[in-house]
């Protein structure tokens, strides 16, 4: 292989990490999901990098030459493309933290999944969601990566901005991935899974204001698009990236996406503990 | 069994492997009522959201309906096109290689042909199911303006030809799972640049002519143009276009399954 895969490096880090004297168990779990992903990260990167990629050229660049003519007092003089990269950007956040955190989850807790193997370790049910969880961010930190790569190189933010958008970033993903890593070790039947991304996911996606202005929705709906965790990823994600977010805001929307990542966080230990140490 | 009757075509046996996929589904035909669940999110999202930042579209009378009407009739093509492919790859490919369904089937009176056109027909009752509950949809939102829109079914009827028998063809090369990656990395842009959200006349010429070369761009001109009142040339080209490709890909899915499946 000409290019070392991402992961390859993390992982063996990790792996020394977890035997040295230090001895973070979880690093044992992270460590097992990185060497997984040597083998199959080629085909993530279709799903989260080439994905909102193509829908930023086809509706950012094309659509946007009709957008940008119409003048809608919606995007209040934004570019179309400049206003739906920043959203499209959140929104890959979420929809990373569903391909990585309902069916590997799901499929980790059968009964000869990774989870009941690491659970007959010295790994406690806690280790194992930690070391996931660890995994699941590196992913949703990589594609962000790329994603705000090509933000930089065609001009959209500034390396300031796109250094501070990181962050945001993953914070929308894990305000999503803990709380589905709760719900998905309990899961027993794996169409609930299609079932979540068809009509939770999808429905976000296309509502929370990654496409077009909350505010241009009737009000009932705007009511409830705001009390969704995406709504607030966006918004966030959006401020930053074009520098209109007052401080307060800001923080209030990255609050409330903290306080999802980490009630998600609490019930999965407590769901992680039911399911594999019983 | 019956024994097949003779001459062609001889329907019972591709019937009998629709009657299979009808039983198959007895208990599940929610997922596929479940598929029309997106494009109609898409139509909502994408028609009414950034159909109030698109104004007019360039080409389209106002008469003829805002933004929405626009980009409806190309989900419904896309709609009619995933309905008739997803059968004829992903369902396919299981049958083919992990159930080894067709190896079963093989052993009866019903021969690689009956499963090809059983197959395609299979795939062409579920697009179609598809597009008319879909259409059901937009007469009920009002975006039903020509009684030229009634021509939306047999095209729609064409495009789940068309693409049955293109899947069947590409999945006889699919080697694993992961070769659906790739399918995805050609599927996925048609979708966005086939002229679903915009018009063409947004492209320079060289685009244009790629563009053009594409099969959902046929599906798309061929569903929309009736939909906003217009029948002219445009929906012959588009109409043989789709005849062309579903023939030409069913002719080379039927050679390549036998070689697959009778050794």
């Amino acid at each position: 292989m000409a290019v070392a895969p991402p992961g390859r490096r993390l992982a063996r880090g990790a792996a020394a990490l977890s035997d040295s004297a230090v001895r973070v168990p979880a690093l044992g779990a992270f460590g097992y999901w990185m060497r997984r992903y040597r083998r199959t990260w080629r085909g993530s990167v279709v799903i989260s990098v080439v994905n909102p990629l193509l829908f930023l050229a086809a509706l950012g660049v094309g659509l946007g030459r009709l957008v940008d003519a119409h003048q809608s007092a919606h995007l209040s003089g934004v570019a179309y493309a400049d206003f739906l990269a920043p959203g499209l950007l959140a929104a890959s956040a979420m929809q990373n933290a569903f391909v990585e955190a309902t069916y590997p989850v799901h499929e980790a807790t059968r009964p000869r999944g990774a989870y009941p193997a690491a659970a007959a370790t010295p790994l406690s049910p806690g280790d194992i969601l930690t070391g996931h969880l660890m995994f699941i961010a590196f992913r949703i930190a990589v594609s962000a990566l790329a994603f705000v790569l090509v933000l930089l190189a065609f001009g959209v933010t500034g390396p300031a901005t796109g250094a501070l958008l990181l962050p945001c970033v993953l914070l929308v993903g894990m305000a999503f991935a803990a709380p589905l890593c709760a719900w998905a070790v309990g899961v027993e039947r794996p169409s609930r899974l299609n079932g979540a991304y068809r009509f939770v996911a999808m429905p976000l996606y296309l509502f929370s204001g990654t496409f077009f202005a909350v505010g241009q929705l009737p009000g009932w709906l705007q009511w409830a698009v705001t009390l969704t965790p995406l709504y607030h990823g966006t918004e966030l994600v959006r401020g930053v990236a074009l520098g209109t977010a007052p401080a307060g805001p800001a923080a209030a929307h990255a609050g409330y996406l903290a306080a999802l990542a980490l009630a998600g966080t609490v019930l999965a230990h407590r769901g992680y503990a039911r399911r594999l140490h019983r | 069994m019956p024994a097949c009757p003779r001459g062609w075509p001889a329907l019972s046996g591709p019937v009998a492997l629709v009657e299979r996929s009808l039983v198959v589904y007895r208990h599940s035909w929610h997922l596929l009522l479940a598929e029309i669940f997106e494009p109609v999110l898409y139509l909502l999202s994408l028609g009414v959201g950034i159909g109030a930042l698109v104004g007019e579209v360039p080409g389209l009378r106002p008469d003829q309906g805002g933004y929405a009407a626009f980009v409806a009739p190309a989900l419904l093509a896309t709609a009619a096109m995933n309905g008739a492919m997803d059968e004829t790859t992903f369902n396919l490919y299981a049958k083919l290689r992990t159930l080894r369904t067709y190896d079963a089937i093989l052993s009866t009176p019903l021969s690689v042909r009956d499963i090809a056109f059983g197959e395609v027909l299979w795939a062409l009752l579920r697009g179609t199911a598809v597009t008319v509950v879909f259409a059901a949809a937009l007469a009920a939102f009002g975006m039903v303006t020509s009684p030229w829109a009634l021509l939306v079914l047999p095209g729609a009827l064409l495009v789940g030809f068309a693409f049955a028998s293109l899947g069947l063809a590409v999945v006889t090369f699919v080697r694993s799972w992961h070769d659906f990656q790739l399918v995805q990395l050609f599927m996925l842009p048609m979708f966005l640049f086939a002229t679903t959200f915009y018009p063409l006349g947004v492209y320079p010429r060289p685009v244009q002519i790629v563009v053009e070369c594409l099969p959902l761009y046929h599906a798309i001109q061929l569903i929309r143009l009736p939909a906003t009142g217009v029948v002219d040339g445009g929906v012959a080209v588009a109409a043989g276009y789709l005849l062309i490709l579903g023939t030409l890909t069913l002719a080379l899915a039927l050679r390549r399954l036998r070689t697959a499946l009778v050794r």
